[in-house]
This record gives structure tokens, sequence and C-alpha cells, in this order.
């Protein structure tokens, strides 16, 4: 009795994993700041204000009921109906996800489309190619409803078509808020669109901001309303899911039997599909194409083309390898530590993916800014040389900013393939004398190498069409492919524009073909592959009390 | 001379106490079983002895080093200690070959190479060196868990329930074969387990354990034999608990007269195992059969007696008595039982 349990001393792991959050989400946790330091700064720019809310609102309202229809009637369409040719046009309608929105302008203006530089016409572009968000959550819902609801419904009278309806669509009401949240969330970070159609968001209004004014502090409170917005429709998102939490998951066998079309609802489920992905997909793919060749015959590339290629490729690769690492480390500091603590500051530090790039843009360079100028004084006065700009001159700051941004992306294939390892196995490693880096170099990463490999695609490919973080960011003579298809086409030379943006889409391909090839049929488990985070606590014997 | 020694080791998890002032030494050679209910802390205890846990108060100490004290802690890679888990935790990416040479990483190439021959051919599967773990038997991978254990030649092998997910039909071969391959490594190995009838098979001492302490420890038959209180009496088998008068060296109970062996007086209880009475079929007789578990070699009768308590009693099947049947039940002679609290 009377024995006092000695205090526990924070782990390693849990303070270096709180660290890193720190570190990674701390600058986004700044920017509200710039309200305290500049309070009035915001009002010099007070015309860009309401065009800028205007333009979000009528994009949010466009974009959100148009991925809406789209893409919750193409998943109806390939979940509940069977035509020829369901079983790939299913994952074809996939691929718009690969082509950036400012990839699609490009072709858009190009040809001229008559227009096309409004509100309606960015609306229409971004239903185009954010579709799939709703599409693809829409319809793994659907795949897991248990056909027994259904057919409780039709025993009650009621006929197929109103079955879907009143049973089916409701059921898949959450899933599909997610999906239309995503899209949103996808629109509010879009820099390249709304730019290139002159709609003027407040991404738009952050880039004219910074470049046109230097108005940092400005700059950094247009992006904290640009937060607001992202959280606010995060929240209505939730508030509009209520307490709805449907989860079937019905057994294959289980599955609703579709009903096969016939005569010309067969070929319209069959040509509706080809068609729309046609214009997103193969129409701006064979144009790019031929752009591409007709800019290489006549001498339209850029002088700079290769080393933006040299660039993209350079920025993509070390990310690639980089971001992976950095979750790694995060994914092994939380499950050695075992305490709440580090498990929330991963969710932390994971917080940068719903954020638009100019904001992680903003929000970075202010600290490396400050960090840049502390070294560059103590530089000078200790060694008499001078530093220049460390961070914010050089790549090194664009490389945080792809951190903040994408860790979550990494994390997510990272963490869930790590808490598929047994806690046993670094045990009995430990036991075998390896110590901790031991451990991760010999049992845990060769048995997480596809979620690594997965990480490192996702990141790579996301990096490489990223462009607004790289605008703000970008060292001096810094184009990287993304940067070049934005500058040639916002001056109408399009087909110099053309043999990036094809590549670039092309690059995109990559994790869309992996994600079909993953999914097969149960799409659900993708979703559960992703979704998958639910820590086991780590179990311990308790003595009856 | 002990090979390993814990003093006073405690282990709390905010409230709970989960291993509470343990002593025990192991001598070198010796295999030693922990033996408890689920929750006891003898997986705490085995955690605490690999080095995943750290004791709140005592030392660990083996062949003379402190693993773990007031001001030392080793962490489990140095303590050369090898652990075979429960579910054996094989590397599922690596060969068997692969599994059992991971421990021999800082060797040299021959050395390693030979060792990894050698301890699988101890374990007799050096034909499935090539194989991963998912393409062998339960038993199989229970004993490439044991050479990947045994091959950096440990000071210490900790078994952590090694047979709890196994067939029962397969545990009894499986136990003499780990026993037979621990012996011939010579190994100095603790085995924790809820078996009774696993630890008193196997272990040549055993140590009971009882919300985090160790309530008794001894030779299988001592345990088994004279268990230091009632709770432990029941948890290591069957048994009978009378109460009685102590007389001389005998205690007289409402089923006769029992030897304990040692002067007793006054009132006292007396631990009966069930095969310590016999019964003989008798219409007059002082108990009625109520349940008859039938198990081969023996059998378990559930008798009433008349006083109106319920008696175990085991028998050879050679004979059978029927349920309903009027027998008279009686102690057997020679037997001798122990007093309990």
């Amino acid at each position: 009795m009377g024995l006092i349990p000695a205090p526990r001393r924070p782990e390693r792991a849990t303070v270096l994993t709180v660290l890193c959050a720190v570190l990674i989400a701390g600058p986004l946790i700044g920017l509200p700041i710039s309200f305290i330091v500049a309070p009035g700064e915001i009002s010099k720019f007070s015309g860009y204000l309401p065009e800028a809310v205007e333009a979000t609102a009528v994009l949010v309202v466009g974009v959100g009921l148009g991925t809406l229809v789209l893409g919750t009637s193409l998943a109806a369409l390939v979940s509940f109906c069977d035509f020829p040719g369901r079983s790939w046009i299913e994952w074809v309608l996939v691929l718009p996800l690969a082509v950036p929105g400012y990839v699609f302008t490009l072709f858009a203006l190009g040809l001229d489309v008559p227009h096309v530089r409004s509100h309606l016409g960015a609306i229409c572009i971004f239903t185009l190619v954010l579709y799939p968000y709703v599409y693809l959550l829409a319809r793994s819902s659907f795949l897991s409803q248990s056909r027994t609801l259904l057919e409780a419904a039709r025993g009650l009278g009621m006929s197929r078509r109103r079955a879907i309806v009143r049973i089916g669509l409701p059921l898949a009401r959450p899933a599909i808020l997610g999906g239309v949240a995503l899209a949103l969330m996808e629109t509010l970070a879009d820099f390249g669109t709304v730019n290139l159609l002159g709609v003027r968001t407040f991404t738009d209004a952050i880039y004219r901001v910074w470049f046109n004014a230097f108005d940092r502090e400005a700059a950094m409170q247009f992006a904290t309303l640009l937060v607001s917005v992202t959280l606010m429709l995060l929240l209505l998102e939730r508030l509009a899911r209520g307490r709805a939490r449907f989860h079937q998951g019905a057994s294959r066998g289980d599955l609703l039997p579709p009903v096969r079309l016939h005569g010309i609802a067969a070929v319209a489920a069959v040509v509706g599909p080809l068609a729309l992905v046609g214009l997103v997909v193969v129409a701006p793919v064979a144009q790019l194409g031929v752009w591409s060749v007709q800019s290489i015959q006549d001498g339209l590339l850029a002088p700079e083309f290769a080393s933006a290629a040299r660039n993209s490729l350079m920025l993509s690769g070390m990310s690639a390898l980089f971001i992976p690492f950095v979750a790694l480390g995060l994914a092994y500091g939380v499950r050695s530590s075992r305490s709440r603590v580090a498990g929330a500051s991963a969710r932390v530090a994971t917080i940068g993916y719903g954020l638009p790039g100019s904001v992680v843009a903003v929000a970075v360079i202010v600290p490396l800014a400050w960090v840049d100028h502390r070294l560059g004084d103590a530089a000078g006065s200790l060694f008499g040389i001078d530093l220049g700009l460390l961070f914010t001159g050089t790549v090194i700051g664009l490389f945080c900013a792809y951190l903040v941004r994408f860790l979550a992306l990494a994390w997510g294939a990272v963490e869930s393939s790590m808490l598929r390892i047994p806690a046993e196995l670094d045990d009995a490693a430990r036991g075998l004398g390896a110590d901790r880096l031991d451990v991760v170099a010999r049992v845990h990463v060769p048995l997480m190498r596809t979620g690594l490999i997965t990480a490192a695609l996702l990141v790579f490919t996301e990096v490489m069409k990223e462009l607004p973080a790289t605008l703000l960011l970008r060292p001096l003579d810094g184009d990287t492919l993304a940067v070049a298809v934005w500058q040639a086409t916002t001056e109408s030379l399009f087909e110099t524009a053309a043999l990036p943006a094809l590549l670039i889409v092309l690059v995109g391909l990559v994790p869309v073909a992996l994600m079909i090839k993953l999914s097969g049929r149960g799409g659900a488990e993708l979703e559960a592959a992703q979704g998958a985070g639910s820590w086991a606590e780590v179990e311990r014997e308790a003595v009856p009390a | 001379m002990s090979d390993v020694v814990l003093r006073g080791v405690s282990k709390s998890f905010g409230p709970v106490r989960a291993v509470q002032e343990v002593d025990l030494e192991i001598a070198r050679g010796e295999l030693v079983a922990v033996l408890g209910p689920s929750g006891c802390g003898k997986t705490t205890l085995l955690r605490l002895m690999a080095g995943f846990e750290r004791p709140d108060a005592g030392s660990i100490t083996v062949s003379g080093r402190e693993l773990a004290g007031p001001s030392t802690f080793v962490p489990p890679e140095s303590r050369r200690v090898g652990i075979v888990f429960q579910d054996y935790a094989l590397f599922p990416h690596l060969t068997v070959e692969a599994n059992v040479a991971f421990g021999l990483s800082r060797r040299e190439r021959d050395e390693r190479e030979r060792i990894t021959r050698t301890t699988l051919e101890l374990v007799g599967l050096q034909h499935k060196a090539a194989s991963h773990p998912h393409e062998l038997s339960g038993g199989e991978r229970q004993r490439v868990a044991l050479a990947r254990a045994l091959a950096p030649a440990p000071e210490l092998i900790l078994l952590d329930e090694p047979f709890s997910s196994l067939d029962a039909t397969l545990r009894g071969g499986l136990r003499r074969e780990v026993e037979l391959i621990l012996r011939d490594a010579g190994a100095t190995a603790l085995l924790v387990t809820h078996d009774q009838e696993e630890a008193l098979s196997l272990a040549d001492r055993l140590a009971v354990m009882r919300e985090g302490r160790i309530v008794q420890v001894g030779a299988p038959q001592e345990v088994y034999g004279r268990p230091a209180n009632r709770w432990t009496a029941g948890f290591v088998g069957d048994v009978n608990v009378l109460a009685g008068v102590g007389r001389g060296s005998g205690v007289e109970t409402e089923l006769g007269v029992f030897d304990v062996g040692a002067p007793a007086s006054g009132s006292v209880h007396v631990a009966v195992r069930p095969e310590q009475l016999l019964l003989r079929a008798d219409s007059g007789g002082n108990a009625e059969i109520v349940a008859r578990e039938f198990r081969g070699h023996d059998v378990l009768y559930r008798l009433r007696h008349e006083g109106g308590r319920t008696v175990l009693v085991q028998l050879p099947s050679l004979e059978l008595h029927e349920v309903g049947a009027r027998v008279f039940v009686r102690p057997a002679p020679d037997a001798v039982t122990c007093l309990v609290d």
C-alpha cells in the first residue's frame, strides 16, 4: 500500500512527434496573427474582398450542384444498371482526375470556346474535372448497400426507381456530401483555372496582393479568410451529414443485382459516359498532342522547357523521397510512443492537405523569412559572409510548403500500412538485438513497401501538378512544367503550353491507374484503405481492481 | 548458484499494479514456468524481463549483469534474452532461414550461416529453410520461432504462452519436443502460461502468480501436492477442500481421516485431490453419483455426499459406476494430503 507510481517522464518518441507536428503545422496556426500585427492592412485592398467573396460563393454553389448531380447520377448509373462495357466504363469515368483544371482551361482557351472566361465557364470546368470525387465515393457507398433494404422497400410496394430514390440515395448521403466537400475544397484551392479565366477568387486575390503589391501581411489576411471559408465548408458538411453514420458493408454476394438496360437506354448509358470522358480527357490529350507536335516543328517550344522539365522532375522526385520519409518517421513516433498526445500531433501535422497551396505558401514564408534574416545577420556578424536567403531564396522554402501541403497524402498511405504490422514484430526484432532504427529498416520498411511506393507516387504527381505554392515560392529562374503551362497560357501561347501540359496529364494518369488496379470491383476497399486509422490501443494486462 | 535473479520487481500502469514485489531465482539450465490466470501480471513480468517495460522498483539480474535496477536499464536489444511469442511473431517478409538469422546480423557471414544451419537442424526444419512463414504449419512456425530465439545463444529464453495458439491435439507432442530442444540447447528458460497441465508437465519448477504477486514457487509435485493456499490448490487442479479437526498427524473429516504428514490440531481445512479418494458401490453408502466425466484413461465422478456437499473423485476407467448409483466414498490408503487456509 501507499506505493506511489514513479512520475512518468514524457517518452522521447512523443516529444519528437509533437515537435515535428509543431514545426509542420505551426506556420498555419500563425496565419491569423497577421491581423494582430498589422490590423488595417487588408483594408488597403478593400476592393478585392467583395469580388472574392462573390466569386467564391458563386463557384461553391455552382460546382457543388454540378458535381453533386453529375457525380451521383453517373455513380447510380454504373451501380444500379447493367449495360455493355459497364465494368470498364466504371473505371474510365475516374480518368478526369488526371487532368488538372488549368490544363483543361488551356484546352478550352486554345480552342476559343465562347464565353468561357466567366463564372459559368469556371463552374463547368471545375464540374467536369472534379466530379470523380463525388462519383467515387457515391459509387462505393451504393455498392456497399445491402440488397435487403432495397428489397424490403420493394416489398412495401415501392417501384424500383422509387426504392433507389427513397432508400438508396438517402443512405449514400454522407458519402455524396463527403465527395462534394472534397470537390469544393479543390475548387477553393485552385489558382490556375480561376486566374486564367479571370475569375477573381480568394486565391487570385492572394496572388495579386503578393506579387503586385508585395504586401505580405495583407496576403496572410486574405489567406486567413480563405482558410476560414474552407473550415466553414467542412463544418457545413459535418452539419449536413448530421448524425447519419450508415455503415452496412454488404458482402459481395449480397450486392443488389443491377438492372439490365436495353435498346436506346443501353446505347445512351454507353455513349454518355464515353462522350464525357472523351471531352474531358481524350480530346484535350489529343489536342495537346497536336499542339505539342506543332510547337516542336515550328520551334515554338519555350527555350526554358528543358529546365522546367528538369526542375519539375527534381522537385517531384525529391519530394517523393523526402515527404514519405517524414511520414514514416511520424508514423513510427506515434507507434512507439503509444501516447494519445503523439496521435493527436500527427493529425495536427497533416491539416495542411485541406488547405490551398497559396495559403500554405503564404503561411510558410513568413517564419522562413524570419529565420533567413536571423541566420543572415548571425553569419554576417560572426563570419562576415553573406548567406543570402537560405530558405526563401532557394528551393528549401518550396520543399517546406510541399511538406506542409502533401504530408497528409503520404501519411494516409504510410500510416495505414504501418498499422497492419503487429506490434509483436517490433518486440521480436528488439529481442533479437535490433535497435529502433534497425526495426524500421529491417522490419517495417520491407513490410510497408507498397504503402511507401504509393505514398511516393501520390506525392510525385501532386507536386508535378502543383501551381500556386510553386508560383509564389519558386526561386528566380525556377520554373516548373506547371508554371510553364500557366505562364504560356496567360500569354495565349497555347502551342508552347501544350507539351508541358501533356506531360503533366500523362504523369497524373499513373496514380489513377494504380487506384483502378488496387480497387478492382470493390471500390469500398480503397476507401477503407485510405480511411483506416483506428489506432489499436496497445493491450496491457490489468489486474482486476 | 542462480543465473537469473529478480528482486522486489514492481510495475504499475496508472492505478493498476500489474506486478508487485516479485522475487524469483532461476538456476542455469533450468526451465521455470510462471503459472497464473489471465490478468495476473505474468505477461507483464515477462515483458519486464525482456526489457519492453521498465520496472518501477526492484532489480533484474542475469548472469551477474544487472539488466534493470534503480539506476540501470538495458534496452531489449542489448539484453541477450530470447523471446518466443504467443503468435510467434515471425517476420512475414523473410524466409525461415532469414528469420533464424535475424538476430545474428553482427556475426561474420560464415558463422551466421553455420549457426543458422545447426539451429534449424536442432528444431528439425532444415528442409524448410527457404519457405516463408505463411507456408508452414502451426507447429513448424513455433519451432522456427524457437530456433530464431535460440540462434543468438541468449542467456535466458522467455516463452509467452507458446502453445496456446495450437490445436489441443498437437499440444502434447509439441510440448515434449520443445522441452527436448530447450534441454538440448542447455537453455535457461522461463515459460509463462495459464495452463496448469502445461506448467506441471514441462517445468522443473513453477511459480504460481496471482494479482501481481508470486504466491508459491516449487517443483510441480510440490505445488500440486502441498499448495500454499486454497486458491493455489484449486488453480493447479481439481480439489475438495474439507473442514475437519486435527488429531495427531491426521485430520478427521466427514469423509474419514486424512493423513496430512505433519501434526495438526484444532479446526482446520484439508485439500484432498480427487484421486486421493476411493469409492465402491454400496446401496447403503454415504454418497450418490450426480455426474460422470469419462476422460479415457480415468473417470471423474461428481458425488453428492449425505452431508450435502459435492465431492469430486477420480478413478481409473477400469470399472465404471452409473450416474444415480449409491456409493461409499473414503480416503485412499497412503494418500498424503495437506492443510490449507
